[in-house]
């Protein structure tokens, strides 16, 4: 079979068993970069030399009879969000093009601990605002089911590489649905762990207490095996919850829904969203309810609010965590010509540097968090936070999973909302929620819309440290339809075909 | 001083106007490690040479409370009579500027970890209790040198530089309420105050309390009210106050500034001003009529702090006596006086003498030792005594070595010189010099004997009855012997054989 069509747990099993080596795996992926990547774009650096290394030095050490963690071998390309010791890392802005970080994230650290390949680094949304990758600095990624359209985003570049067999497994962050979003939209599965259950350490912040980073993979058990590898308590990041990871992998291998409680949010639904879409998401409940899950609606009246009180508390945070880029220690500099002082040279720096989203979004908090403005508007939205936070709350109350559509819409076309921000803003209408409270939720896809024959995305939720009920339902989900169309829907995919 | 600063005569000014002070002191605590991540607080490192990605603010980083440092601030809460709070919470202050990393600083806004307490201080005599507004802690910034341009700061500089070593230390705030009432004596106030905070942190040993290295640095704030008119003037800030002796001067150039200018019909400017060493004046700096809008809101990198109870007590069963309680017992329990305990005070002596003598020595001998000699070896060096090169314990070996007659005073000084050239404690410079004092009579006799042949005139004197002259025989004996030997046994020795 070709190395790249494999899942990251089949290329786990038959490194273990040495019918292939590391390097030959690292080196069809790389081939494949090399052969489809200037049509996707999903790669803003490709790390051959680094990863080629660290692939030799798994098969020395699986040769020296070592015992190596599930991934090791396995490639993982990595959003360029993620601090990268002697790697670039540039969130997608022309402000960090050139920087180095002197240290790896703990994310990145684990992955390499535990013999992941960093095959490149990802394209995103500048400093991961977006979902389209089209605020990227450096042009968009495309979707590998439709060249023309959209990969989602920020995280897009990391979906686009898996949808297209650049890399089996990626690693993104959410902050408001920028994991899910391209996972449903590219047609793969996404997740977005608890709040605090994957350390931010040596993730650049857009919103300190919303981003979570997250794996992506073509297969629930893929994702899950991912999610285990990078999560768990980290000293380095106060925000990092002191608790067992929850049995992901295990709850993948089940894959059995017999019995639980599975809530449809009623306020996610209706208009706005595409018709296709929520055919596809009513069917999924239906195969849910097939398998033996207890189908319920359940109300989440604040719901309503959570894109608005979004856009309060992530600009805000983003307008502190942002102001570091001035010119004075790292990144690009602009106008230091012995003219200007040092005020002068943060403020034309800052503007060369930001793309127009970050900027608007950096005035956006600025003024949200302003005195005389913050208890009208930062205030109220974190007042929106906590109703938020117990609509869930009464809702696990009754139920033991969520589900919605993941987004209202399927892929749109490259440039059709670059100049409508709120048009773009609605891609996230869906996934929003879980950021806010800080708990799980993953997209699973669960269908074709039949309209325009692109990837529908079916998002569970669950509460904080339960994230294993999410890998119990997407993986049921994904047994149930792959058997009914006989094949993984990526197989579908002729994007890159012609 | 501009031709604007025309001045009051201070006791006119204060006939005329009530002053109102407050204190806003910054304390870098002595932890090991900055607030927010693992490195050195060390101070005087290699400029940029204890730095790492956290106290860099490098994109991705993440701060870590330092446990130490949120114990410290509380010891000073409860040293100052401060409520602890039971949850609080760190928030970013937003601010542009080359020295501060992240262009945020990690401090506290509405949450402060102490609030309401007070300390006594004694003006003439009476106790007088400064109100405490709150405890805060935050995080430093780096420290800027400005090259070329007039005035040293950053405006008209040719280029600067930024150190980040100072960048995370832990700084604790101290903020008073405002002092009133307190008239002429505002000055002297403002400077006991300080005084007594210092002596506080310092014997909670949470801080170094250097004013000079800035590990102690105070802002002022002045106003006046016209007497009698119940209302509170405009204030202003005065920064840059790096010693005891410029609080109590900073506050008084104040008050007679702004004295001349209300008198003028004027009107103070809320503003920055910055003591001038040299000439003992304040000049404006940021004017504060528009105020900067810091955008405080809760650090969403850090956690509340929440301290237990149980925790908080335990602190504050382990607290020192303060340093006032402290003084009035070792004044009856030393038998000194106010005088000579101020003395002590002055010469920053007061844990070296304790420990003195805890190490056996008398009072008077502690005393005697860290205010004499070793004083004026300390200040020969331009050191605080605590930094000379000897220990309470060498000292008071010292002092017993001189009490049994082993050594005399002469010798003792030279033993302090063998000490502090690091030959050892006392007993190893003295076997290592020789320097033990001559107790063998037939050793003595030789030199007693000697002398009085080279001088047989004053010899006849003193066999005459004029006891005195014996001095020069003496001197001469102990001329000869190097000064080993014993006064006093000396001069038995010749009064005996002229007798």
């Amino acid at each position: 079979m070709e190395l790249t069509r494999m899942t990251a747990a089949e290329l786990s099993a038959a490194l273990a068993r040495s019918e292939v080596s590391a390097t030959e795996v690292t080196q069809a992926h790389l081939d494949r970069i090399a052969a489809v990547d200037d049509r996707v774009h999903a790669f803003l650096h490709v790390a051959a030399d680094s990863a080629l290394a660290q692939a030799a030095d798994v098969d020395k050490r699986r040769t020296a009879g070592e015992q190596l963690a599930p991934l090791a071998g396995v490639p993982v390309a990595v959003k360029d969000v993620f601090a990268t010791k002697n790697m670039p890392t540039t969130c997608g802005s022309r402000i960090l093009a050139g920087w180095h970080p002197p240290y790896d994230a703990t994310i990145t650290q684990r992955l390499k601990q535990a013999g992941a390949i960093i095959i490149g680094k990802t394209n995103m949304d500048e400093f991961a605002m977006g979902s389209s990758t089209e605020n990227s600095a450096f042009g968009p990624s495309r979707n590998p089911w439709d060249l023309a359209k959209i990969p989602g985003g920020s995280s897009g570049g990391s979906a686009a590489a898996v949808a297209a067999y650049q890399a089996p497994l990626a690693i993104g962050t959410d902050t408001g649905g920028s994991i899910r979003q391209p996972a449903a939209v590219c047609g793969i599965v996404g997740t977005k762990p608890t709040y605090g259950g994957s350390s931010r350490y040596g993730v650049v912040a857009f919103a300190s207490s919303l981003d979570t980073p997250g794996p992506f993979g073509r297969t629930v058990l893929d994702t899950a095996l991912l999610h285990e590898a990078i999560s768990g308590h980290d000293p380095m990041d106060s925000t990092s919850i002191d608790a067992p990871v929850p049995p992901v992998v295990a709850a993948a291998r089940e894959a059995d829904v017999s019995g639980m409680r599975i809530g449809v949010v009623s306020e996610l639904s209706g208009d706005g969203y595409q018709p296709g879409v929520l055919s596809r998401f009513a069917e999924a409940v239906e195969l849910l309810e097939s398998l033996g899950a207890k189908v319920t609606e359940v109300s989440c009246p604040h719901f309503g609010y959570a894109l608005p009180a979004y856009y309060l508390i992530a600009p805000s945070e983003a307008s502190s965590n942002l102001a570091r880029f001035d010119a004075m220690r790292y990144g690009l500099r602009a106008g230091d010509d012995g003219t200007r002082d040092a005020e002068e040279v943060m403020a034309l720096t800052r503007e060369q540097g930001f793309g127009a989203e970050v900027k608007r979004r950096i005035i956006l908090g600025t003024y949200a968090l302003s005195s005389g403005y913050y208890d009208a508007y930062y205030g109220k939205a974190q007042q929106v936070r906590t109703l938020i936070i117990r609509d869930f709350d009464a809702a696990f109350g009754q139920v033991d999973v969520l589900v919605s559509p993941a987004t209202p819409t399927t892929a749109f076309g490259l440039g059709e909302r670059t100049d409508d921000p709120m048009a773009m803003y609605l891609a996230d209408l869906c996934t929003i929620p879980s950021d806010l409270a800080g708990n799980a939720a993953i997209s699973v896809p669960c269908g074709l819309a039949p309209e325009d024959g692109l990837p529908v995305g079916l998002q569970v939720m669950a509460p904080a440290l339960a994230d294993d009920r999410l890998y119990r339902v997407a993986a049921a989900a994904e047994a149930a339809f792959t058997g009914r169309w006989g094949q993984p829907l990526l197989a579908s995919a002729k994007g890159l075909d012609s | 001083m501009t031709i604007s600063d025309t001045l009051v005569p201070f006791a006119e000014a204060v006939q005329r106007y009530e002053p109102v002070i407050g204190l806003e002191t910054h304390v870098e605590l002595g932890t090991r490690t900055k607030m927010f991540c693992g490195c050195t607080t060390t101070f005087g490192g290699e400029p940029n040479s204890q730095v790492c990605p956290v106290c860099l603010g490098l994109p991705g980083s993440l701060p870590v409370v330092n446990r130490m440092a949120i114990e410290y601030a509380i010891r000073i809460g409860l040293a100052l009579n401060c409520s602890i709070a039971s949850w609080c919470r760190f928030a970013r202050k937003n601010y542009f500027y080359p020295d501060m990393p992240k262009n945020f600083q990690i401090s506290q806004y509405d949450e402060p970890l102490c609030t309401d307490g007070g300390l006594d201080i004694i003006i003439d005599g009476e106790t007088v209790r400064v109100g405490i507004e709150r405890v805060h802690l935050e995080e430093d910034t780096g420290k800027s040198l400005h090259v070329g341009g007039a005035t040293g700061r950053i405006h008209g500089a040719d280029y600067s530089l930024v150190d980040y070593n100072r960048a995370g230390i832990p700084l604790v705030e101290i903020v008073t309420k405002p002092i009133t009432g307190t008239g002429a004596a505002a000055p002297v106030v403002a400077r006991t105050y300080v005084t007594e905070l210092r002596d506080l942190l310092r014997s909670l040993h949470v801080s170094d309390v250097r004013m000079e290295e800035g590990s102690l640095r105070c802002d002022v704030n002045t106003s006046l009210s016209p007497r009698g008119s119940g209302v509170w003037g405009t204030r202003t800030e005065t920064k840059n106050v790096n010693s005891l002796r410029s609080v109590e001067r900073a506050v008084s150039f104040e008050i007679e500034r702004q004295a001349a200018v209300l008198d003028a019909g004027g009107r103070i400017k809320q503003e920055t001003r910055h003591f001038q060493e040299d000439t003992g004046t304040t000049t404006p700096g940021r004017s504060k009529e528009e105020a900067q809008d810091y955008r405080y809101f809760p650090e969403p990198d850090l956690v509340p702090v929440a301290p237990s109870r149980e925790w908080v007590e335990q602190i504050r069963a382990e607290l020192p006596e303060v340093p006032s309680v402290v003084r009035a017992r070792l004044l009856v329990e030393w038998d000194v006086s106010e005088l000579e305990m101020n003395a002590i005070l002055n010469a920053h002596a007061l844990e070296l003498v304790r420990e003195t003598i805890a190490a056996g020595a008398s009072p008077a001998d502690a005393r005697k030792w860290w205010l004499g000699e070793l004083e004026r070896r300390a200040n020969q060096a331009g050191v605080e005594p605590a930094g000379l090169a000897i220990t309470p314990v060498q000292v008071a070996r010292l002092a017993e070595l001189v009490s049994s007659g082993a050594l005399n005073d002469r010798l003792a000084r030279d033993v302090i010189d063998g000490v502090l050239a690091g030959q050892g404690g006392p007993d190893e410079v003295v076997a290592a010099r020789g320097l033990a004092v001559v107790q063998d009579d037939g050793a003595l006799t030789v030199a007693v004997e000697a002398a009085i042949a080279a001088s047989p005139d004053v010899a006849a004197k003193i066999r005459d009855g004029k006891v005195a002259a014996a001095g020069v025989l003496v001197g001469a004996v102990m001329k000869a012997t190097r000064g080993q030997a014993d006064a006093a046994r000396v001069r038995e020795l010749i009064l005996a054989r002229l007798s």
